[in-house]
């Protein structure tokens, strides 16, 4: 049996007034690749960033319901250490404009105040850039400044960083939206071996991508959870209307 | 901006045949002229204003030049009978015609840095409080403008107040630490300067510090990082170069400040031999003695402090500018 390592219960998210994730039931097994996918506007981006709570970040960003992580509260435990356990990359690729990508990579240690031997600094450095899958591209530049590399390379950089802080679970806000088509592949091809590692939460606006990567689906729709399933079986028997409208492409 | 007005003119004169042709009619000709004319008083009153606009541009350029060259020439006396031993002599002493600026330009740089320490934490206190933690709201308008207020308040009431209240405070201060009790001078000074030059820095901190792109900041804080954490390791170091340019802007306030200065300096004209004792400054000499100055060489020595403090604060200007573009273009 699979165990949960996310559950959501009646999960809701503001914006001020404006509501918009709407009493969301959601449970994330763990060791899988979940892809988050809907039309813009349809609360997948603010739901991903409840459950390492980026969200409360936004001036008027409330939420409510509950969200746990192993069983313990998301919302009771301190912001710092939810984000210590779920590591998240962003759309855009942004290593630290001013950090060697050596420095990049142990950014998170650094800015933790954690003080590694240089030994052990130097292994977490390569075991992450090599299950980043850039580990062989780098390895003689890692003093240079991370914004030299490539889009792609900086994204892979990115979840380098993100993985050197040995999070359980990793969300990834449309990782590939600003990259071309390899960059975006190489990336594609990370998350299938991320995930004996790690649990992953993949938001896109890309049903192939979706279908491509990830074991299961939910479908967002103005805000609400319209379907949660296999991922094979969502794109070939959806249950819910919906669904099937978008993966046939009547909306987007 | 001409080619609109050009382009309208034409489509309207192809317009007129077709309209006679049609109509015929005698008023609608006369309209249609009565048009064409007001066009032309268009393109004239476009051309009248963009030449003014010129000319007053040019007038401004000129005047900053013409203001160096009388500088300049008003100095020549001075510089051909003193020369360079002008900057390094220590004394001034215009009774016997000695003119050695070294006191004054002591003072000003003294003067000047002790302010830009002083008013450093300040500043960037408001910087990072108005530019990361509550960027909106009244409260953040309320200190922005009561900051940018400071810099509007004339400086001789600075002056006032610093004889009235900061004096008398910096007098008792001496007297417990056991310097002689002025109460006047290079410190007392420095201190209104510093409250004076805060809002240069904080202000162009400010908004470097919303320039930050939030996907960096967000990056950090997805790592674990503390708002603390994210000031320190994202913020500055993004901004550095961008604080730095407001410093030097501070700076340049702080070098040419005449009249406060001036009321709390004490009016010396020797070397001050500690932070507590009299001095004077570039600028407040300059306001101290020119009435007094009766002949050629002591004018023209006086004018050539003006003309050293005129290009020093150019030139941090400059610098300060350079360095702003070049973090904006960024």
């Amino acid at each position: 049996m699979e165990s949960t390592i996310i559950r959501s219960k009646n999960f809701n998210a503001y914006f001020g007034e404006n509501h918009v994730v709407k009493n969301v039931n959601i449970e994330i097994p763990k060791n899988h690749v979940i892809a988050v996918m809907g039309p813009s506007g349809c609360g997948k981006t603010t739901y991903l960033r409840c459950i390492n709570r980026m969200h409360e970040l936004i001036p008027g960003a409330t939420c409510n319901g509950e969200m746990v992580l192993n069983d313990e509260d998301v919302y009771s435990m301190h912001p710092i250490f939810v984000r210590l356990k779920i590591g998240m990359v962003f759309q855009r690729p942004n290593p630290f404009p001013n950090l060697s990508i050596y420095d990049n990579v142990i950014a998170g240690y650094k800015l933790n105040g954690i003080k590694l031997p240089k030994g052990e600094r130097d292994k977490v450095v390569e075991q992450s850039l090599s299950r980043a899958a850039l580990w062989k591209e780098v390895k003689d530049s890692l003093h240079k400044k991370g914004t030299f590399l490539s889009g792609g390379q900086q994204q892979r950089l990115c979840i380098a960083r993100a993985i050197a802080m040995e999070p359980e679970v990793l969300l990834l806000d449309e990782p590939t939206s600003a990259l071309d088509p390899i960059s975006t592949s190489s990336v594609e091809d990370l998350l299938h071996e991320l995930k004996t590692n790690y649990t992953l939460i993949i938001v896109t606006h890309n049903m192939q991508q979706a279908a491509r990567v990830s074991d299961r689906t939910a479908f967002f729709y103005m805000g609400e959870l319209v379907e949660y399933d296999d991922t094979k079986k969502m794109f070939t028997n959806p249950r819910d209307n919906r669904t099937q409208n978008y993966i046939t492409g009547r909306f987007s | 901006m001409d080619a609109p007005v050009e382009k309208d003119m034409m489509t309207r004169s192809s317009e007129i045949p077709m309209r006679v042709i049609n109509s015929a009619k005698a008023s609608e000709v006369v309209n249609t002229i009565k048009r064409i004319k007001r066009s032309y008083r268009q393109i004239r009153t476009e051309n009248v204003f963009k030449k003014t606009l010129v000319i007053i541009g040019l007038v401004m350029v000129i005047l900053v030049f013409g203001i160096l060259l009388t500088l300049v020439v008003e100095s020549l006396p001075s510089i051909k009978a003193l020369g360079l031993k002008y900057l390094w002599g220590k004394t001034w002493d215009p009774v016997q015609d000695v003119y050695g600026a070294f006191p004054f330009l002591l003072g000003t740089l003294l003067t000047s840095f002790l302010a830009l320490i002083i008013s450093i934490p300040f500043s960037f206190a408001v910087a990072v409080f108005l530019g990361e933690y509550y960027p909106k709201g009244w409260l953040s308008d309320f200190l922005k403008n009561t900051v940018e207020l400071i810099a509007a308040v004339p400086s001789v009431i600075y002056g006032f107040w610093g004889l009235a209240v900061l004096v008398p405070i910096v007098r008792s201060f001496e007297s417990k630490i056991g310097v002689e009790p002025v109460g006047v001078g290079i410190f007392s000074s420095s201190l209104i300067l510093a409250v004076m030059i805060i809002p240069y820095a904080a202000s162009l901190g400010r908004s470097m510090i919303q320039m930050v792109p939030s996907q960096l900041k967000e990056g950090a804080y997805s790592l674990g990082a503390t708002r603390w954490e994210v000031i320190r390791s994202v913020i500055f170091p993004y901004t550095k170069s961008g604080l730095f340019a407001g410093v030097l802007l501070s700076l340049g306030r702080a070098l040419g400040e005449t009249m406060a200065v001036t009321m709390v300096i004490g009016n010396t004209s020797i070397i001050p031999k500690s932070i507590f004792a009299p001095g004077n400054t570039m600028a407040s000499v300059i306001a101290n003695q020119f009435t007094e100055a009766d002949k050629p060489i002591y004018v023209s020595a006086l004018i050539e402090l003006g003309l050293v403090l005129f290009l020093v604060t150019v030139i941090i200007n400059v610098i300060g500018k350079k360095i702003i573009s070049r973090f904006t273009n960024e």
